[in-house]
């Protein structure tokens, strides 16, 4: 069964953390198509937050076509969304983790790195706009 | 859709929700002091609702209102769109839990889930041992010998027993460690799940970070009015910080509502309500955590003199 975590120190909304997991899950084949995800009781006993924000998550994936809810039943994974295969997911996943691990040694914190990956993101989608 | 999540969604549309607590300019007087005034709000039903304020802000005052413990003074009061009252049809809906943790120390949850079963109509036994096991909460110990966290669950596990509609809690956990913090919330979360809709919380707390995890409604009180009241959502996707070389913030006040503004002799800094698009780029616009939004509100009125505020529209002095 899926594992979802919360964290309350980022802007990212809860609901939105708990989309972005379920669907990292299903690119990277750890959620397949037909796998129940927890159910909404499951995740408010395990992480204390609102059920609300567990029924809206689930709503906004079942609007993209990831998941179904089945009454009665429970909320399944339908498709892996669109992205790259499992693979380049996982060759990616290392390259960053080395570059992370060299930019550590170089004396940036976390805070620094993500500074660092906005402005490089910026500057491409300057580049993709120009 | 399916129709499971089209029911639940159904659930969520604004539109079509009742509302669990309405207040209207409710006003509460102990003497010549004001406990609570002005206090005008709407908690749709299905919702967990945080209140917050500095001690003394009226937090207590008002859910003594809403349970019918207390009386207004001014104002009106509508509690599943009923005025509260003593009436064994109004208390059967309400669940209550004082600050103190109301338990008689020298009996075991056994007894009080017993007490429980005689005083109340409806009463689910079933589920509130499964809970209290599930807890591994000893059912034959004396209360007075359990930790406080065992403590609030047995007292939880009682309000929650007789399946009340409205569930009011005065600081549950302002007196537990955190893992027992965790699992009180994790516990109540449960039972609003469980309740499909059909169950209303209101918890006051100074905790903000467990208001951010548990609620998706908030009421903040600071000098016994209430400065804030919403969907948790919407607060925090509406409120910002602007920072900018140090400039005059006469543009940002005409369109938005300014909490505080704090100039050094380089930056200006904004916490700003948006009551509209930001239309000025040239101002830094960051999102600020529900902490700072409430720490803004809080501080509002009581800034030290020579510091510049501007208060919001229709402050109160």
């Amino acid at each position: 069964m899926l594992t979802l975590r919360l964290t309350t120190h980022s802007n990212v909304p809860a609901y939105v953390q708990i989309v972005q997991q379920v669907r990292q899950a299903l690119l990277a084949d750890v959620l397949k198509p037909g796998d129940q995800l927890p159910t909404v009781k499951d995740v408010v006993s395990e992480l204390a937050i609102n059920p609300n924000t567990v029924l809206k998550a689930y709503r906004e994936l079942e609007r993209e076509g990831l998941v179904e809810g089945r009454q009665g039943v429970g909320t399944f994974a339908r498709r892996r969304p669109a992205g790259p295969p499992p693979g380049t997911q996982a060759a990616l996943t290392r390259s960053l983790a080395h570059w992370v691990g060299t930019a550590r040694q170089a004396g940036f914190d976390d805070a620094g790195m993500e500074g660092l990956l906005r402005t490089i993101l910026m500057a491409a989608t300057d580049e993709a706009i120009a | 859709m399916t129709p499971s999540v089209a029911r639940l969604a159904a659930q969520a549309e604004p539109v079509q929700e009742s509302v669990a607590v309405a207040t209207s300019g409710v006003g509460k007087r102990y003497g010549r002091k004001w406990a609570l005034r002005d206090c005008t709000l709407e908690v749709p039903e299905g919702r967990i609702c945080g209140l917050v304020g500095a001690n003394g802000a009226g937090k207590t005052t008002l859910l003594k209102l809403l349970v019918g413990l207390a009386r207004p003074s001014t104002g009106s009061v509508q509690v599943l769109r009923r005025p509260p009252s003593d009436t064994t049809a109004f208390l059967r809906d309400v669940g209550y839990l004082a600050q103190d943790v109301p338990l008689y120390r020298r009996w075991s949850a056994a007894d009080h889930l017993a007490m429980g079963a005689n005083l109340n109509p409806v009463w689910d036994v079933e589920a509130t041992r499964a809970r209290l096991r599930a807890l591994d909460i000893p059912l034959d110990q004396r209360v007075g010998t359990m930790s406080g966290g065992q403590r609030a669950q047995v007292a939880l596990g009682l309000a929650l027993g007789k399946r009340p509609r409205l569930l009011l809690l005065d600081e549950p956990v302002a007196a537990l460690d955190p893992l027992a913090r965790r699992e009180f919330l994790a516990t109540l979360s449960a039972a609003v799940a469980d309740a499909a809709g059909e169950l209303t919380v209101i918890l006051s707390s100074h905790l903000v970070s467990d208001l951010e995890r548990i609620c998706d409604h908030l009421i903040v009180l600071a000098e016994s009015r209430t400065v804030l009241a919403g969907e948790l959502d919407e607060i925090v996707g509406s409120h910002r910080l602007l920072t900018s070389a140090k400039r005059d913030t006469s543009s940002i006040e005409r369109q938005h509502t300014v909490l505080r503004t704090e100039q050094t002799p380089r930056q200006t800094a904004v916490w700003v309500r948006l009551d509209g698009p930001l239309h000025d780029p040239s101002w830094q616009n960051d999102e600020l955590s529900l902490e700072e939004i409430v720490l803004a509100y809080l501080g509002q009125r009581s800034q030290p003199p020579g510091v510049d505020v501007s208060a919001p529209s229709g402050g109160q002095r």
